[in-house]
C-alpha cells in the first residue's frame, strides 16, 4: 500500500483515503507496481531492459497477494479450512529472569519459513515486543542469545517441552517445536550452564 | 448387422469400452440407436445444464449409474457466486419418475438437498451407491434417510462436500440388517459420530473395503475397528493428535499388523509426528498415501515415513516436505505415478519450502510419473526442459507458482520456453495449468504442439488476444478451457466461434472481454448458453480502452440443447 501512496500524484486522493492507482481499472494485481506490468508487456520486445528489482529473491515476498486476489493460491475451500483448524494459534507465556510479569506469544505466527528463519522471527519479535533494550545475537554454531546492551548480560531462550523439561530453544524443527512447547524462558547465561550448548553434545 | 437379432446387437454393444463409443453406434440407423438407448446402463453428463434431465432419462430409461457434474471448476476457487446453479434436485426428481431401477449416483460440484437426498432413498428399490464430490446444500440427516432406507447400500462415499452437521444420529440409521457395505467415506463430516455404533456397523459389514473415518474419530476406536477388518485396503484414519498412552500406540501397531491387504492410506487428522513410526510396517505395501491434511508433520517426518514406502503410486503431501525430502521421495518411490505438493500456508502466499529443485529429483527419480499438481515458490525454464525430457509420459500437469506473473528465477525471462518444453515432449498430455510470467508465446507453443490437450487453466497470463487464438486454433481436442485475469478480450472471444460447439465450456472472468462480444458470440451460436455473472454493478462506470463498453466480470460458456436454464439467479444474465 505504501509504495501506492508513494507514487500518487494528486494530493486530493491522498486527502479522501482513496489511492487513485487503487481504483484505477487495470490489469495488474493490487498491490503490483506499473513497472512490473511493464515489464511483463515488454518481455516479448526487449529483454534486456528489464529492471533488476524484478529479480526473484530468496526473502518471501509481501502477503499482499493471498490477502487481495480473490480465488489465489487456487486451493479447495474444503482444504484451506481443514488446514486452518489444524493450526489454530497457539499462545505461550514467556518468562525473562528478573521481569516483573510474563508475557505471551503466538508461535503459529511465525509458520510458512524454514525452521531457521521461524526462529529468528520469533526471537526478533520477542525482541521488539517485549525487551527494546536487548539485541538478538546469533553465534556461528546456531547457538541464539539474546544481550542487554545497558547491562551486558546475557539471555538464552530456553523452553519446557511437554515432559516438562526445560530445552534449548532451536535444536528441533520448527513445527515440532510449537508442538511441544509448553511456555518459554529467557534464562541468565549464567544459569544456563547445565544446558549444555549445542556443539558439545 | 441389421438381419442379427437384437439381443444380439445389444451383447456385441456391451463390449464397447465408453459413452463416446456408445453415441458413435447410435448415429448408424434408427435400429441401432434404439437398441442401444435401451441398453445403455451408465449415462455420464459433463455438464448439468448441457442437457434436460428429463431428456436423459426418456432416452435411457434402464440407465443404472448416472454421473452429473454441475458448477464450472473455479467454482472450488470461490470465483463462481453462491446461488449460481448446479441442482441436483431436477435430476434426482426426472430419475424418480422415469428410472426407478437407478443404482448408482455420482454427482460433483452440485447443490444437493436432504429432500433430494429422502426421495433418493425412497425411490429406487436397488440404489446401491451415492458419490458425492465438492457438493453442498445437504446435512446429516440426509444421510440418515440414506442410511435408513437403503437396505442395498454398497457405497457411501462423500469427498470434501459441505455438510451441515445435525448430530451423530445418522451413523446409527444404519439398520442391524445392513450388511452389504463395501466402502463408507464420511471423512469431511465436521461432527462426532458414536463410536459405538461406528464399531458395530464395521463387525456386520464384512465386505468392507474402503473406510475413511472423519477427524473425531479417536485412535482406540480406529484400533478397534481395524482389528475387525483383516480385508481393509483403503482406509482413512480418524484423529492421530498425540495425546493418547502407551497402550494406545501399541494396539494401534497390533491393529495396522492385521491389515495385509491395505493398499492406500489418507487422514491422518492433527497427525503427531510420535505415531507415524507405529504405521512404517504397513509402509512397504501401500500404493497410495494423502499426508495432505497434516501440517504438523515437518520434512523429517514425512521422509522417514516415505522412505518405506517403496510401492507408492500416488502421493499427496503438504509442501512442508521441501525440496531435500522430495529427493528421498525421488530415491525411494520408484513406482511414482501420481504427485501432489499442496501449499501449507495460504495467508503467507508466495513463500514455499519446495522449488523447482525438488521437482527436478522427481523428475529424475520417478520416471513413471504421469500426474502432477504442484504448488512452489519458484521455477525455472531449464528445470522445466530438464523435468520435460526426463517424463515425457505427463498426461496431467498442473504448476502453480504462488506468486503470479512471477518469472523464471535465475534467468528473470517469462517461462515460456519451459511450458513450450513440456507440451513439446509430453505428446500424451491431456490437462495442463500453467502459471508463472508468461506471455503469448507460450500459447504459440501450446497450440502448436499440445495436440491431446483436453483441459487448459489458464492465470495472469499473456500479453493480447493473439495469445487465447493460437490456443483456439490449435489444441484440435481442447474440451475445458478456463482463463483468470489474462489481457483477452472480443476478438479472441469471436476468432472462431464455431469451436465452442465442439467444447464442453469456456470460462473467462477478470479479462477484457465486453457485454457487445458477448452478445455477438450469443447471436451467432444459438447452441451455446452464453450466462454473463456480474455481481457487482458499480464497476461499470470506469472503463480503460474498450469503445465505453462495461467489462464483463465472469463469463461461462457452453453448450447445451436445453436452451437458456430458468434457474438462473438475477446476477446471471444468459445471452
Amino acid at each position: 500500500m505504501s509504495v501506492e501512496t508513494e507514487r500518487s500524484s494528486t494530493e486530493s486522493s491522498a486527502a479522501s483515503g482513496l489511492d487513485f492507482e487503487d481504483t484505477a481499472l487495470t490489469l495488474r494485481l493490487p498491490g503490483s507496481s506499473s513497472s512490473d506490468t511493464d515489464r511483463k508487456r515488454a518481455s516479448t520486445s526487449d529483454p534486456s531492459c528489464r529492471s533488476p528489482s524484478a529479480a526473484a529473491s530468496d526473502s518471501p515476498p509481501s502477503p499482499k497477494y493471498a490477502a487481495r486476489v480473490v480465488g489465489w493460491p487456487p486451493v479447495r475451500s474444503y482444504r484451506k479450512n481443514a488446514l486452518a483448524t489444524a493450526a489454530a494459534s497457539k499462545f505461550v507465556k514467556v518468562a525473562v529472569d528478573g521481569a516483573p510479569y510474563l508475557r505471551k506469544v503466538d508461535l503459529t505466527a511465525y509458520a510458512g519459513y524454514t525452521s531457521s528463519t521461524s526462529y529468528d522471527q520469533l526471537l526478533a519479535a520477542l525482541q521488539d515486543k517485549f525487551f527494546s533494550h536487548l539485541t538478538f545475537r546469533k553465534l556461528g554454531n546456531q547457538e541464539m542469545k539474546l544481550v542487554d546492551t545497558v547491562s551486558g548480560t546475557e539471555y538464552v531462550p530456553t523452553y519446557e517441552d511437554k515432559d516438562g523439561d526445560w530445552m534449548l530453544v532451536g535444536d528441533v524443527p520448527w513445527r515440532m517445536f510449537v508442538e511441544t512447547c509448553q511456555r518459554l524462558r529467557l534464562m541468565k547465561s549464567s544459569e544456563a550452564v547445565n544446558l549444555a550448548p549445542r556443539a558439545a553434545r | 448387422m441389421t438381419y442379427f437379432p437384437e439381443e444380439v446387437v445389444e451383447h456385441i454393444f456391451s463390449f464397447l469400452p465408453g459413452q463416446h463409443d456408445r453415441n458413435t453406434v447410435s448415429l448408424v440407423c434408427k435400429v441401432w440407436y434404439e437398441i442401444e438407448r435401451l441398453s445403455r446402463r451408465t449415462v455420464f453428463v459433463g455438464n448439468c445444464y448441457a442437457v434436460r434431465p428429463e431428456r436423459v432419462v426418456l432416452r435411457f430409461p434402464n440407465m443404472r449409474a448416472l454421473t452429473v457434474k454441475g458448477k464450472p471448476h473455479f467454482a472450488d476457487f470461490n470465483l463462481v457466486p453462491p446461488d449460481w446453479g448446479g441442482y441436483a434436485a431436477p435430476w434426482i426428481e426426472a430419475a424418480a419418475r422415469g428410472c426407478v431401477g437407478l443404482e448408482e449416483l455420482r454427482m460433483k460440484r452440485m447443490v444437493v438437498t436432504d429432500e433430494s437426498l429422502e426421495l433418493l432413498a425412497k425411490t429406487f428399490p436397488r440404489f446401491r451407491a451415492l458419490i458425492l464430490i465438492s457438493c453442498e446444500g445437504f446435512s446429516t440427516d440426509g444421510l440418515a434417510a440414506i442410511a435408513s432406507h437403503c437396505k442395498l447400500l454398497r457405497e457411501l462415499d462423500l469427498q470434501e462436500n459441505e455438510v451441515e452437521d445435525r448430530g451423530p444420529r445418522w451413523l446409527s440409521c444404519f439398520p442391524d440388517s445392513c450388511t452389504s457395505l463395501v466402502s463408507l467415506n464420511f471423512a469431511c463430516i465436521k461432527g462426532e459420530v458414536n463410536a459405538g455404533s461406528l464399531e458395530r456397523l464395521v463387525a456386520r459389514s464384512p465386505n468392507l473395503r474402503s473406510l475413511r473415518l472423519n477427524r473425531s474419530v479417536p485412535v482406540d476406536t480406529l484400533s478397534k475397528i481395524l482389528m475387525r477388518t483383516p480385508n481393509l485396503e483403503d482406509l482413512g484414519t480418524g484423529n492421530l493428535a498425540d495425546d493418547f498412552q502407551t497402550e494406545s500406540y501399541i494396539r494401534l501397531a497390533l491393529a495396522f499388523d492385521k491389515c495385509k491387504m491395505l493398499r492406500s492410506l489418507s487422514g491422518f487428522w492433527d497427525a503427531s509426528p510420535f505415531c507415524l513410526p507405529f504405521i512404517y510396517p504397513v509402509c512397504a505395501q501401500l500404493t497410495g498415501l494423502n499426508l495432505s491434511y497434516a501440517p504438523t508433520l515437518d520434512s523429517s517426518d514425512l521422509t522417514k515415513m516415505i522412505s518405506h514406502c517403496v510401492k507408492l503410486q500416488r502421493l499427496w503431501v503438504l509442501d512442508c516436505i521441501a525440496d531435500k525430502g522430495l529427493q528421498v521421495v525421488a530415491s525411494s518411490c520408484k513406482d511414482l505415478q501420481e504427485l501432489r505438493v499442496f501449499p501449507s500456508d495460504f495467508y503467507i502466499a508466495g513463500y514455499s519450502p519446495v522449488t523447482e529443485e525438488g521437482l527436478v529429483a522427481i523428475s529424475l527419480g520417478c520416471q513413471k510419473l504421469s500426474s502432477l499438481l504442484y504448488f512452489c515458490h519458484q521455477m525455472t525454464n531449464a528445470a522445466l526442459i530438464t523435468i520435460a525430457k526426463n517424463c515425457p509420459n505427463f498426461t496431467r500437469f498442473r504448476l502453480c507458482i504462488l506468486e503470479p506473473g512471477k518469472p523464471d528465477a535465475m534467468t528473470n525471462q517469462p517461462l515460456d520456453e519451459g511450458f513450450g518444453a513440456i507440451v513439446r515432449e509430453c505428446k500424451g498430455l491431456r490437462r495442463l495449468s500453467i502459471s508463472g510470467l508468461l506471455t503469448d508465446k507460450v500459447f504459440m507453443y501450446i497450440g502448436t504442439y499440445a495436440k491431446e490437450l483436453e483441459m487448459l487453466s489458464i492465470a495472469f497470463a499473456g500479453d493480447s488476444d493473439a495469445g487465447m487464438m493460437h490456443v483456439m486454433k490449435g489444441c484440435k481436442n481442447l474440451r475445458k478451457l478456463e482463463i483468470r485475469d489474462s489481457p483477452f478480450g472480443d476478438a479472441a472471444l469471436l476468432e472462431n466461434v464455431a469451436k465452442y460447439e465442439t467444447m464442453r465450456s469456456l470460462w473467462m472472468s477478470s479479462c477484457n472481454v465486453t457485454e457487445k462480444g458477448c452478445q455477438v458470440l450469443a447471436s451467432k451460436m444459438p447452441m451455446l448458453n452464453v450466462e454473463v455473472i456480474n455481481e457487482l454493478d458499480e464497476n461499470n462506470e470506469m472503463d480503460e480502452n474498450h469503445g465505453g463498453l462495461p467489462k464483463v466480470d465472469k463469463l461461462y460458456v457452453y453448450r447445451t440443447t436445453a436452451g437458456g436454464r430458468d434457474d438462473a439467479p438475477n446476477f446471471v444474465k444468459i445471452l
